[in-house]
């Protein structure tokens, strides 16, 4: 049975196609599949009406220079606001996390789970709607900024408490031991030894979650703003439902391109040469 | 040849360990050690692989916390939980295998960070002792290089000079060439054998017999958690009086005479065994050199 088996394996099999003229068939229908799907969009679709709708020039450049000196700054101020709240929360969540002492560790296991498992749009109404009803009378100082900082820095402090717990965990144990030795204590090692060596390790994923955050700020939408506090995608649905029409929609979202596809670049940039050094 | 050694109360117990045991959950490393090294003495410590040398060596530092037992260093008592280890670590000099220097700064920052840190020393003065110690250890041209930049070698001299820069009373190494190319290991050498004729007191996990013969006042052999002997250079090298020493080093010297040795070891043991026994469970310890 065995044998039997063991001989057809070993047969080269007769299907008629050399193993090149497969490959070149595979990659013809793939193809082919392409440019079906591209005609298929060209004739199909009404690019007229499409124009008419979203690509109106004049309306573009009616956009200028609110959307950029406004919406765009806004945006900017509400992300690296967000991303500020959240490093410092999450690097305190992150040394919980590590921390000898076990309610720390099991707080901070507990936050990371809420705040990754729950959609960010929760959390916007969460500090928008619930905090003001739990505590009357009081203010979160910033008005809507500091509103928009709390609740972006809420979500991108868990995952960047897992980042950064990692990034401290990559640190080889013998700095720690080479500071201790040297007479440091175990915070001023942390400090001056691991956290700047741990910092090098998460840049890029650090600067990844920017790019996530940037996107995310748009959730303000939910808040409740004033004209002067719209970021891009308040501003580019006010305008299109001001003047029925959805060009304003397309140019906030080149707006946000402008912004991910750098910064898109840089984090492969950064992850590329952080893999070189650790080569 | 005669060192020139500290002036300060010589013959003093510089490190002093006392009863000591170490486990590692259920497998105890160190089974009651007890060493004495006085002031200006340089004492290595050989012994096979999984013997509990490199766990001795970081228990007189308290990088790792002995079950039981004592470690006085310098008179202080390491091992008194009500003692400042911070403070203790400041006059104990620790040199890692794997060098351990910090690959985000430079080679002078390096040496100034624990300085500033540690020892609350100036800008100025933090400097002026990094150089010198750089100097001390031929390395003065790569102050402004970053640790990756330079050979194993050269690494480990700027972690010998690192140390040395917070002046301390004692060196620990811990197999300090044994991540090294075989070409570099001299240099490295020369530091220590230098140091030792400074009169610094010197406590050396190694393989390096050559350097173990010529440059230590006592060799310690270690196996199987015990001090198994304990004496001069030519007692323990030479001259070994217990077998498992004499197993050891042959081992060492000539890995093709080993086997045959173990072979027959074996025959008289009657009990068979791997040719490469890492760790064999030795009987009580005989007494002790001291």
């Amino acid at each position: 049975m065995t044998d039997t088996g063991n001989e057809t394996a070993l047969t080269p099999r007769r299907s008629g196609l050399t193993r090149r003229q497969k490959r070149a068939l595979s990659r013809g229908a793939q193809y082919l599949i392409f440019v079906a799907a591209v005609v298929a969009l060209a004739v199909g679709a009404d690019w007229g009406r499409l124009q008419n709708q979203f690509a109106q020039v004049d309306l573009a450049k009616q956009l200028f220079p609110d959307i950029i000196t406004l919406a765009l700054k806004n945006t900017v101020l509400y992300t690296l606001s967000g991303f500020v709240v959240g490093l410092v929360l999450g690097m305190v969540i992150a040394l919980m996390r590590l921390s000898s002492v076990g309610p720390y560790r099991w707080v901070s296991g507990i936050y990371i789970e809420i705040f990754r498992g729950l959609p960010a749009l929760l959390i916007f109404i969460f500090v928008g709607v619930a905090v003001p009803l739990a505590f009357p009378g009081t203010e979160i100082p910033g008005g809507t900024y500091g509103k928009v900082a709390i609740a972006l820095g809420l979500v991108s402090a868990a995952y960047m408490a897992e980042t950064i717990r990692a990034g401290i965990q990559a640190v080889p144990k013998g700095q720690m031991e080479a500071a201790r030795s040297l007479g440091f204590s175990h915070a001023r090692a942390m400090i001056s030894v691991v956290i700047p060596q741990a910092f090098r390790i998460v840049i890029p994923p650090l600067t990844n979650e920017l790019v996530l955050l940037f996107k995310d700020s748009s959730l303000v939408l939910f808040l409740g703003v004033t004209l002067e506090e719209r970021e891009l995608a308040k501003f580019g649905r006010d305008l299109a439902s001001q003047t029925a029409n959805s060009t304003p929609i397309l140019v906030a979202g080149l707006c946000y391109l402008l912004v991910t596809v750098p910064l898109g670049f840089i984090v492969r940039r950064l992850e590329a040469k952080a893999g070189e050094a650790t080569k | 040849m005669s060192a020139p050694k500290s002036s300060a109360t010589p013959g003093a117990a510089e490190i002093d360990v006392r009863g000591l045991h170490k486990s590692f959950g259920d497998n105890e490393v160190l089974r009651g050690i007890d060493l004495e090294i006085r002031q200006g003495e340089v004492v290595c410590v050989i012994g096979p692989s999984g013997s509990g040398k490199s766990t001795l060596l970081r228990c007189v530092n308290l990088l790792e916390e002995p079950t039981k037992g004592q470690v006085f260093v310098g008179g202080t008592e390491l091992t008194d939980p009500d003692v400042d280890i911070d403070a203790v670590r400041r006059r104990i000099g620790m040199v890692f295998q794997q060098f351990n220097l910090f690959p985000h700064l430079t080679v002078t920052e390096n040496l100034t960070l624990p300085q500033r840190r540690v020892l609350g020393r100036n800008k100025a003065t933090a400097a002026r002792v990094a150089a010198e110690n750089l100097e001390r250890v031929g390395l003065a041209e790569k102050a402004e290089a970053y640790p990756s930049s330079l050979s194993g070698g050269q690494q480990q001299r700027v972690a010998i000079a690192r140390a040395l820069a917070m002046g301390p009373e004692v060196m620990l190494f811990d197999e300090p060439t044994s991540a090294l190319d075989p070409e570099l290991v001299g240099d490295v050498l020369a530091v220590m054998r230098r140091l030792a004729h400074e009169g610094m007191t010197m406590m050396v996990v190694t393989h390096e017999m050559t350097f173990a013969r010529e440059v230590a006042d006592r060799v310690v052999f270690m196996d199987g958690g015990v001090i198994v002997e304990d004496g001069t250079p030519d007692q323990v090298i030479t001259d070994p009086r217990h077998t498992r020493t004499r197993h050891f080093l042959s081992r060492l010297l000539d890995p093709a005479m080993a086997e045959v040795e173990e072979e027959t070891s074996d025959l008289v043991q009657g009990a068979p065994k791997p040719p490469v026994t890492k760790q064999e469970r030795p009987p009580t310890p005989p007494g002790r050199g001291v």
